[in-house]
């Protein structure tokens, strides 16, 4: 077995135990922090595929953002969690449910891609012989821009509707107003005395 | 012998050389690094500083390590016991692994990875990892407030700093820090570097690096004046050392990262002198030098100043020179100043 081989296996398990712990711990802290264990573990798997430019921007996006905004809101919400998970003892068939239903559709989809006739005319060939890094940007600058453009827009119309819903703009409180504080005249703000160096007050 | 370093183990027993050889360069630089911090400091107070252990006081933090390290570490009855041990671990190891892409002359690095600069931004873009565990373990409100405001500040400071880095790596057409500093070495000296066409960037990206490292005047998660020391409130001994450690280690980190970004990294600033590791420490030294000034002269921020600086100032700033920057290079503007490209893009 070798180096490769090794590391594919710490990682794979790694990111198996992220996963189990972030479902079972009984503290919401802990389920978001093991979750970032199974996300540096998949960057980690990323690494050994040879897609590095794709393991920095999953650590970058979702570990170093997304992942802190979640531990942010889960420290901040005081959730009452046994009443949470009373909740979910009722609900557990329906999610079971739901859960082996999907993994039976994974099954079929992958079997069936996998299986089938012309398996290996499917998968797409290697692209360009750069770095990853100047060959994704090639694609995604050079040949799909404006589809890329498109789907920034998209966020873009997501985002300012989020801002809408939530802003909510309050005339009844005192606001800092930076321009008058930095239009503020130091010479009648604040007196200025010589003092000789070495002396000190 | 020669054969024995193309076995297996040999070639572990190079790399494990190597790592040690950048550990003990950091660990030897973090000792007069907070000795020169604290004597910077006294200084500009017209304090004296450290001056009783060892020759003017240079082994003091040796004496403070040790003292570190001796007394007893103290867990609060509250406290979520693996993540409060957990969080300044997280800190000192994340600063230290950073410094495996970081090269000290042409060939003088760990590893010499294609996207280098995307590792330094996503270590410290980990780093914030440290001070939330630290303060919410704590189980205790100062603490709290402190990795609460911490994680705002790191995550608005990324963003603009991230931007800087666009820009530079627009003009190289690559990430590899070998590449970037090549990129600046010229017949010119220091004029090839690129703080000359990305001249605002160098102050945006010092300040950013301040905000990044919780540095004064952007130091409001641990404010002494409102949260005690914020999320290092309830450590103490060898996990406390591990915190300090860990965000002088960052802010050399950054100091390095200026250097090889916008001031030629290891190349001689005048074309007739030889380039060396020596500019790159250089370099360092002298950037350290202007954070310990910054603390000692630049009174705190309020926390919504820190927060507009970052939202309404440096993000609109720093996006508007990226793409002065990509239309500069891709026209060839200012005489090719923006487009460096070795690689045939």
């Amino acid at each position: 077995m070798g180096i490769g081989e090794i590391a594919f296996y710490a990682f794979s398990i790694s990111t198996l135990i992220g996963g189990v712990f972030t479902v079972v711990s009984r503290n919401p802290v802990h389920s978001v922090l093991w979750l970032i264990l199974s996300f540096i573990s998949a960057a980690g798997l990323f690494v050994l595929l040879g897609a590095e430019f794709v393991a920095m921007l999953l650590i970058i996006v979702y570990v170093g953002a997304v992942a802190v905004l979640f531990l942010f809101v889960v420290m901040m919400l005081d959730v009452d969690f046994a009443e949470l998970k009373a909740e979910m003892a009722r609900y557990f068939p329906l999610g079971l449910l739901i859960g082996v239903i999907v993994l039976i559709q994974l099954m079929f989809a992958f079997g069936i891609w996998d299986y089938s006739d012309g398996y290996q005319q499917r998968i797409s060939e290697v692209i360009g012989s750069g770095t990853n890094t100047a060959e994704l940007g090639a694609i995604i600058y050079d040949e799909y821009i404006l589809i890329f453009q498109l789907s920034g827009l998209i966020l873009l119309v997501a985002m300012i509707g989020a801002i809408v819903l939530t802003l909510r703009h309050r005339d009844d409180i005192k606001r800092q107003d930076v321009f008058a504080q930095m239009m503020r005249d130091p010479e009648e703000a604040m007196e200025l005395k010589d003092i000789k160096p070495g002396q000190g007050l | 012998m020669n054969e024995f370093f193309s076995t297996n183990l040999g070639i572990a027993v190079i790399l494990l050389a190597q790592t040690l050889a950048v550990v003990g360069f950091v660990m030897i630089s973090l000792l007069f690094l907070v000795y020169g911090d604290r004597k910077i400091w006294a200084a500009v107070q017209m304090r004296r500083g450290p001056n009783v252990v060892g020759l003017f006081g240079m082994l003091q933090t040796v004496a403070d390590a040790l003292k570190y390290i001796l007394k007893e570490i103290i867990i609060p009855a509250g406290a979520d016991r693996p993540v409060f041990i957990l969080a300044p671990l997280v800190s000192f190891v994340l600063a230290m692994l950073a410094w495996a892409v970081i090269p000290f002359n042409s060939t003088w690095v760990l590893a010499d990875i294609n996207v280098a600069l995307l590792f330094v931004f996503a270590v410290s873009s980990l780093e914030v990892y440290g001070v939330i565990m630290g303060g919410w373990a704590s189980n205790s409100k100062y603490p709290f407030l402190g990795s609460l405001r911490s994680a705002a500040q790191m995550i608005s400071y990324e963003v603009s700093m991230g931007l800087i880095i666009i820009g530079v790596v627009i003009s190289t057409g690559s990430m590899n820090f070998g590449d970037i500093v090549a990129a600046q070495n010229g017949s010119l000296g220091f004029f090839n570097w690129y703080f000359i066409p990305h001249f605002p960037m160098v102050f945006l990206f010092f300040i950013s690096a301040l905000a990044e490292t919780n540095r004064p005047p952007f130091d409001l998660p641990e404010a002494e004046s409102e949260l005690v020391a914020g999320y290092q409130v309830e450590y103490s001994s060898t996990p406390f050392l591990l915190f300090m450690a860990g965000e002088y280690i960052a802010i050399f980190l950054m100091c390095a990262l200026i250097t090889l970004l916008f001031f030629g990294g290891w190349t001689s600033p005048l074309p007739f002198i030889s380039d060396g590791p020596f500019w790159m420490i250089g370099k360092m030294a002298i950037f350290f030098f202007l954070i310990a000034m910054v603390k000692a002269l630049v009174p705190r921020y309020r926390y919504d100043q820190l927060m507009r600086l970052g939202w309404k100032v440096f993000l609109p700033f720093s996006l508007i020179w990226v793409v002065f920057v990509a239309f500069a290079a891709k026209f060839g503007w200012f005489w090719g100043l923006y487009a460096r490209w070795t690689l045939g893009v």
